[in-house]
């Protein structure tokens, strides 16, 4: 198989672990990225999605912006800000977030929503707060189907990012951009066997912190 | 304003044939990869134990960036546009997969024993019985990748002048003209978002049964859980 080899040369190549074009420094570079724009996405999606789910209302608003937000091409959005803004950081972070925010809107929506209203309505009774309502009935039980959410924007982002380095940054995109320029596709599969790698990564963080926050009552019925 | 559809010859195509190549090079791999999805969910149904590590493996497929892809993909079709079909076509299948798979399981136990007490063999029962309560699962997959199709195509502009609308990009760059960068945005955002409402169309139509407005969170009966493809389908989007 010609993909094989192409990743074994790839990962052989002693050339390609170090110096500022090596493995680790891209990956460090591609795990940053990645970080900020999940961070950016989940302070605007995760308060949107908490509270409208919680009211319950909104719902066709939020599906109506989700829609939007995945209809605006992340590629030629990425253009129009570094036309419009020059080259830099923000001009990069500006198509990820929109690209990660609306899995985080609509699945933590729908996550508040699905939560069964007997414990919700038993907790009103009792005299809580509707914030404590939110945050201490209705997130514990919304968790798993929240964190799923902020999986799958991770992951997206992780596969996306590459993009930086068509406007010059850095990040895994540099061996595919690069390879692609230099017609060396050693390099390019080298570089999305690394980001696949990456995505594999996050789905088993993603795990790992499931397994730590969602308490285990809810993790029972599930 | 009317420098805007003024489209450079080296494209060669005007603005309305920008967007059908777009829609082409778009839409038929929803279409291959629905075609594909439906036996692979119905196996996946079928046979329990194949979901995981299908959906592992459509996970791993899903994270390869679209670029890296399409380069990987030249050396066997070329700079075609078979090159960028193949790459939306695997990605709208890892949408649909689940969003199949979660809809046929969804169809409730007694439903299900009241088509065999019938006489519903089934093959019929799948076809009459399960596919129809599953379309607003399928659909809300079809409408995740039908949009996402879309705005990949752009990316295509990177091997060659394969990303139809996505090539202005280049253009409105070598000749300085960021008019067109916003026309390619603009255009193909706008295509999406109808393609997106023409599904919600098809899913009227489909399930007359339903009601219209079953999205929205109020018009939802106390009690009852939202659509439980919902959840699962945002997880494989893209």
């Amino acid at each position: 198989m010609n993909v094989i080899n192409f990743v074994n040369a790839f990962f052989s190549d002693g050339a390609h672990w170090h110096g500022y074009d090596g493995i680790p420094t891209r990956l460090w570079e591609h795990v940053q990225y990645s970080l900020e724009a999940l961070g950016l996405a989940a302070l605007i999606g995760l308060p949107i999605g908490l509270v409208t789910g919680h009211y319950g209302r909104g719902g066709n608003v939020l599906s109506l912006v989700a829609t939007a937000g995945r209809a605006l091409p992340t590629f030629g959005l990425l253009v129009v800000t570094t036309i419009v803004l020059g080259f830099g950081m923000l001009p990069v972070m500006i198509p990820l977030v929109v690209l990660a925010v609306p899995p985080i809107l609509v699945t933590t929506y729908e996550a508040m929503r699905s939560v069964d209203p007997p414990p919700v309505d038993a907790a009103r009774g009792m005299g809580m707060r509707e914030s404590d309502i939110l945050l201490r009935v209705e997130l514990p039980v919304a968790l798993p189907l929240i964190l799923g959410g902020l999986r799958s924007a991770a992951i997206q982002i992780v596969s996306t990012a590459t993009i930086a380095a068509y406007v010059s940054l850095g990040g895994l995109g540099r061996y595919i951009v690069d390879g692609l320029y230099q017609h060396d596709y050693e390099k390019v599969v080298g570089g999305a066997t690394l980001v696949a790698g990456m995505a594999l990564a996050t789905l088993a963080v993603f795990w790992a912190v499931t397994r730590a926050a969602v308490s285990p009552g809810v993790r029972r019925s599930n | 304003m009317n420098r805007f559809f003024d489209i450079p010859s080296d494209l060669q195509h005007d603005w309305f044939g920008l967007i059908v190549l777009h829609l082409r090079e778009a839409l038929l791999p929803v279409l291959g990869g629905l075609l594909l999805a439906l036996p692979l969910a119905q196996l996946c149904v079928r046979l329990r134990w194949l979901y995981p590590p299908v959906l592992w493996v459509t996970t791993v497929l899903y994270a390869i960036p679209s670029l890296a892809f399409f380069v990987v993909l030249i050396d066997y079709t070329g700079q075609t546009e078979l090159t960028v079909m193949i790459p939306l076509t695997v990605y709208s299948l890892v949408v649909l997969v689940p969003a199949i798979v979660d809809g046929v399981r969804s169809v409730p136990q007694e439903t299900l024993a009241a088509a065999t007490a019938m006489g519903f063999g089934p093959v019929r029962r799948y076809v009459q019985v399960q596919l129809p309560i599953a379309v607003p699962a399928i659909i809300a997959g079809l409408r995740v990748a039908t949009v996402s199709s879309i705005s990949l195509v752009s990316v295509g502009m990177l091997i060659g002048n394969q990303g139809a609308l996505g090539n202005l990009l280049h253009d409105a760059q070598i000749y300085n003209r960021p008019e067109l960068a916003w026309n390619s945005v603009i255009t193909s955002a706008v295509l999406a978002v109808l393609a997106d409402a023409l599904l919600v169309v098809v899913r009227i139509l489909l399930t007359p049964w339903m009601p219209s407005g079953a999205r929205g969170g109020r018009s939802r009966p106390a009690g009852v859980r939202p659509d439980p493809a919902v959840p699962a389908l945002e997880d494989a989007a893209r």
